[in-house]
């Protein structure tokens, strides 16, 4: 079977700094493929490179049999990748009805002199997308700040409004950068079940950066570390908390394995309270 | 349900320009005002009011570029100049010494918008590449490079100094600077310029409200906020750009066709610098990002010399002559401008139209405050 994403031995340093080393790996259809490492691992570096606002230097990356190198983000976007961002870039200024029509941008067809006119195809297609606009602010339950402009809504609506935007690209896969950055348990599992949704409901494909263990360790099909820019570990999420490559990376060298056993314990202990309190 | 007040059942309706029925019958009450307020206008005052709306159709080109899609331009002027040269040079009398073709108003007027959007086009791409104040720096440049063109291209504007005289607003025949009546009504050259201005802003501000409420407008704001999440999110950069500026470069061209037209004579001296700071201070005042602020700021910023001779009456150290007291009228005009500009930027950033949305809001809820 084809993967829908390749990654192949992709290298990208700025200015003698390496930022990704060789890096491979497969995401295929429908999978929920996550991403993780301790800070400057490079996570967001291969978002940057997919997303073509990075251009790695060495490696190939292909994605539905077409080779993304050298592309511009904007064609990118049209063959079918979306992304959410781990800062909020969300456009302010919007309202989230915007926002989430502009995620729709490249679905319309009419150009600048048919939008002055607003007649005919032009609003038969506002109202069209409208409706497609509406079914995403159902399925993220946001109908309340549909007016709202998105500077002035809290953190946590904000990164429900950048997943509805990406949504509304209709993508093929969806990169989420940190989804659930800065958010309190109660919104992690809210964005986490919107993200199984996806998954189950949508059938698309995901490729999600954490730092939210428990979130990664509970919902991804498979998991990836990267340490310094390497891939360390590429298995299910079983396998790879157990690697003890993957365990020198986050817990250090010196660590012993009585304190290592006692951290085992501690994780276990507060996946089990998450699994009570959800 | 269906029967209810307010109650929107359909996206179509939802999304209009006009949504209640107490917004459409105000916007009519409105215009069919500005109408009516045309034969009480005495000559001078017409003629204010005139530029005043041909000015606020090139302060909504402005805002298109620099209040939507977030480019600052200061090339403004350049685009003024275009158009109201090919205007000068399609309608002017043939058989002169400079460029005239005689053509009527009808043609050389949506000529004029289309000559600076051509010349929008062609400096687009350069422009495009740059953002910020490196973007500023270019477009000022273009203000240069066109006041050098104007000054020395002596066959089309006649030269320093000279000029050339404006072409004759004729329509199928019919001519706007010669006294008219219509129904029983006789209306002086100023005030149809008034009227004639007024249709021109009312068709123009309607197309750009479409376009900024569109895709396009939306992928404009996009820019402005985010550029790289804008182009991640599928949005040709380099072809929006070129769309604002292009589009922006169409409304200079009329307002500047019409605006010199009623002035009734062109001076390659006019497209300076300070015309292009004029537009930015308009946009800024009357409130970016808004059609109805660009138009307030036009009006507010035209009517400014007007409102400074007023207090020059009654404010004992500034005289409206040129020479005596301690502030001339127009040394007076200067500081009001910069002064505004400055204020405005700190203390309301969303200009005349944030005011009255703060005013309408204020109402809306009265007697409580919230």
């Amino acid at each position: 079977m084809n993967s829908l994403l390749v990654v192949k031995d992709v290298r990208l340093s700025f200015a003698g700094v390496v930022a990704l080393d060789g890096v491979t790996f497969t995401a295929d259809s429908g999978e929920l493929f996550a991403i993780i490492g301790p800070n400057g691992a490079g996570k967001t570096s291969i978002f940057n490179c997919l997303n073509g606002v990075y251009h790695p230097q060495e490696g190939t990356i292909s994605f539905d049999g077409r080779s993304l190198l050298g592309m511009k983000p904007n064609r990118i976007a049209a063959l079918g990748i979306a992304r959410t961002f781990q800062n909020i870039e969300l456009f302010e200024n919007l309202t989230v009805l915007d926002n989430i029509l502009l995620g729709r941008h490249l679905h319309f067809t009419y150009g600048p002199l048919a939008a002055a006119v607003y007649q005919g195809r032009a609003k038969r297609e506002e109202v069209f997308h409208r409706a497609r606009a509406e079914d995403i602010i159902d399925f993220l339950e946001i109908q309340a700040f549909r007016k709202s402009l998105v500077g002035m809504l809290p953190y946590g609506v904000q990164k429900r409004v950048e997943l509805g935007r990406a949504l509304a690209m209709d993508p093929k896969i969806l990169l989420l950068d940190e989804p659930a950055a800065g958010m309190n348990l109660e919104e992690t599992e809210d964005i986490a079940r919107f993200i199984l949704d996806i998954k189950e409901e949508l059938g698309i494909a995901m490729i999600l950066v954490e730092h939210d263990m428990g979130l990664v360790m509970d919902i991804a099909d498979r998991v990836m570390v990267l340490d310094f820019g390497r891939k360390i570990a590429d298995g299910p999420p079983q396998v790879v908390q157990r690697d003890p490559e993957v365990i020198r990376a986050y817990l250090g060298e010196e660590f012993e394995s009585s304190e290592l056993h006692a951290a085992e314990v501690e994780a276990a202990e507060a996946a089990k309270g998450r699994g009570e309190a959800s | 349900m269906r029967g209810r007040p307010g109650l929107v059942t359909a996206y179509q309706r939802d999304s209009a320009m006009l949504p209640t029925t107490t917004q459409r019958v105000w916007f009519a009450v409105f215009c069919i005002a500005m109408v009516a307020l045309t034969v009480f206008l005495p000559d001078d005052l017409a003629m204010r009011a005139a530029s005043a709306a041909a000015a606020a159709v090139g302060a909504i080109g402005l805002n298109l570029v620099t209040g939507w899609a977030g480019q600052i331009s200061l090339g403004h002027a350049f685009f003024l100049g275009v158009g109201a040269y090919t205007a000068a040079a399609l309608g002017g009398e043939p058989g002169g010494p400079l460029i005239g073709l005689g053509l009527e108003m009808w043609i050389w007027l949506p000529a004029a918008g289309l000559v600076a959007a051509l010349a929008g086009l062609i400096v687009a791409p350069i422009a495009t590449r740059l953002r910020g104040l490196y973007l500023a720096f270019v477009t000022l440049g273009l203000v240069f490079i066109g006041e050098h063109i104007f000054r020395e291209w002596d066959s089309l504007t006649g030269g320093i100094g000279v000029g050339r005289s404006a072409p004759k607003p004729i329509i199928f025949g019919y001519d706007l600077s010669r006294e008219g009546s219509f129904f029983g009504i006789t209306l002086s050259a100023e005030q149809q310029y008034y009227l004639f201005a007024l249709a021109v802003l009312l068709v123009m501000g309607l197309l750009a409200k479409n376009m900024v409420r569109s895709r396009i407008g939306r992928a404009f704001s996009a820019i402005r906020d985010r550029d790289v999440a804008a182009e991640i999110m599928g949005i040709h950069l380099g072809r929006y750009k070129l769309i604002a500026f292009t589009v922006s470069s169409f409304y200079a061209g009329i307002a500047g066709g019409l605006i010199w037209t009623f002035v009734g004579f062109v001076e390659p001296r006019s497209f300076s610098l300070t015309l292009s700071i004029v537009y930015i201070a308009m946009i800024l005042i009357g409130g970016a990002a808004s059609i109805v602020g660009s138009i307030m700021g036009a009006v507010f910023i035209t009517f400014l010399p007007r409102i400074v001779d007023l207090f020059a009456q009654y404010v004992p150290f500034i005289e409206d002559s040129p020479t005596g007291g301690f502030l001339t009228s127009a040394q007076m005009e200067q500081i009001l401008f910069g002064l505004l500009i400055v204020v405005f930027l700190i203390v309301e950033p969303m200009g005349l139209h944030g005011i009255w949305i703060r005013v309408r809001n204020y109402w809306k809820a009265w007697p409580f405050s919230y």
